[in-house]
């Protein structure tokens, strides 16, 4: 504001620079750590879907596999079952699926979406990981997975009794996610 | 001779591309027959964003999802659906991240009243300046 070639200041009432002077400091040092925590932390990128607690929407899908059914929102009533959105071109599908197979082999009811799929891909990918689907369906346009609001493979979500979307679990199951799933459907049956 | 193996073998190395096979959807890449419909349509794309690959619209976007959401786009409105609507139903399901164009909301309200907050400030400091010029006189 005032000149420094200006010998005398041109309004005598101005304050001496004290805190002020330490402001653009301040700010580039607040600017710094704002960028270091984003460096070292980055922000979590999932995309969660806005569908939890709201019913599945209304879909029937042909079947994605000769020696399963397709699947369609009737079967969703009763006792809660998974839903797992996954894909045989997806790497993370097959690192899963050793824990589909141990949810199934606990009694757990999964039913599959494989998204934008072959059938014959399906296929080789099913008998290569191991099949714990009851009913897979064959969702070429990704409609269901837009409609429940999932936006990658795997994901797997807990749907109860009454066709109610109750939690998703996003990117594969690991080991240590199954006793979480297993609570989340016992809670979906409570 | 080893490094030769290595060669060869990289040569025949096939990637793990993690990505369907399917043709892309129908709609994903081609225009809506009317004009006036896919001038809608390109408006609603370019301020929806690709779920795989965050920073972009889906009108820029090639991920195979981006193509199944313009496919759906772009049926619905030939299926006289309002984009608005449109938009809505992907909020409700992806909540107000998948949309570029932010709506007024209580967390959303400094975004609309921070460049009126500052035009004011602004306001303030410059009357406050020239009535100070006018005051020292001969300088201003």
């Amino acid at each position: 504001m005032s000149d420094p070639r200006d010998p005398a200041p041109k309004n005598p009432g101005t304050k001496k620079p004290g805190l002020a002077m330490w402001l653009p400091l301040g700010l580039f040092a607040a600017f710094f750590v704002l960028v270091i925590w984003g460096l070292v932390r980055p922000a979590n990128r999932e995309v969660e879907s806005a569908f939890i607690g709201k019913p599945l929407p209304a879909f029937d899908l042909p079947p994605a596999s000769d020696d399963r059914p397709g699947l369609n929102t009737t079967v969703f009533s009763g006792k809660p079952r998974l839903l797992n959105v996954f894909a045989s071109w997806c790497v993370p599908c097959a690192v899963e699926s050793p824990q589909l197979a141990a949810l199934a082999q606990q009694g757990v009811e999964i039913d599959g979406v494989a998204i934008r799929d072959r059938k014959d891909d399906v296929a080789r990918f099913l008998a290569q990981n191991g099949n714990p689907f009851a009913r897979i369906g064959k969702d070429d346009l990704s409609k269901v997975q837009l409609a429940i609001g999932s936006s990658g493979v795997p994901e797997t979500f807990v749907i109860d009794g009454k066709g109610v979307i109750r939690y998703q679990h996003i990117g594969d199951i690991r080991p240590e996610d199954v006793p979480l799933i297993l609570r989340k459907l016992a809670e979906a049956g409570s | 001779m080893r490094y030769l193996m290595l060669a060869l073998a990289l040569l025949l190395a096939t990637p793990v591309v993690a990505q369907d096979m399917l043709p892309p959807a129908p709609y994903a890449y081609k225009q809506l027959p009317d004009p006036a419909q896919e001038a809608k349509a390109q408006a609603l794309m370019e301020t929806l964003r690709c779920l795989k690959c965050q920073s972009q619209a889906i009108s820029d976007s090639d991920a195979p999802m981006a193509g199944d959401m313009r496919h759906q786009v772009r049926t619905r409105i030939a299926a006289g659906e309002d984009p608005e609507a449109i938009r809505q139903w992907l909020i409700e399901r992806y909540g107000d991240y998948v949309s570029y164009a932010p709506q007024v909301k209580p967390i959303t309200w400094p975004l609309f009243a921070a460049p009126l907050l500052f035009l004011a400030l602004a306001a303030l400091l410059l009357r406050k300046r020239f009535r100070r010029s006018t005051n020292s006189g001969d300088r201003a």
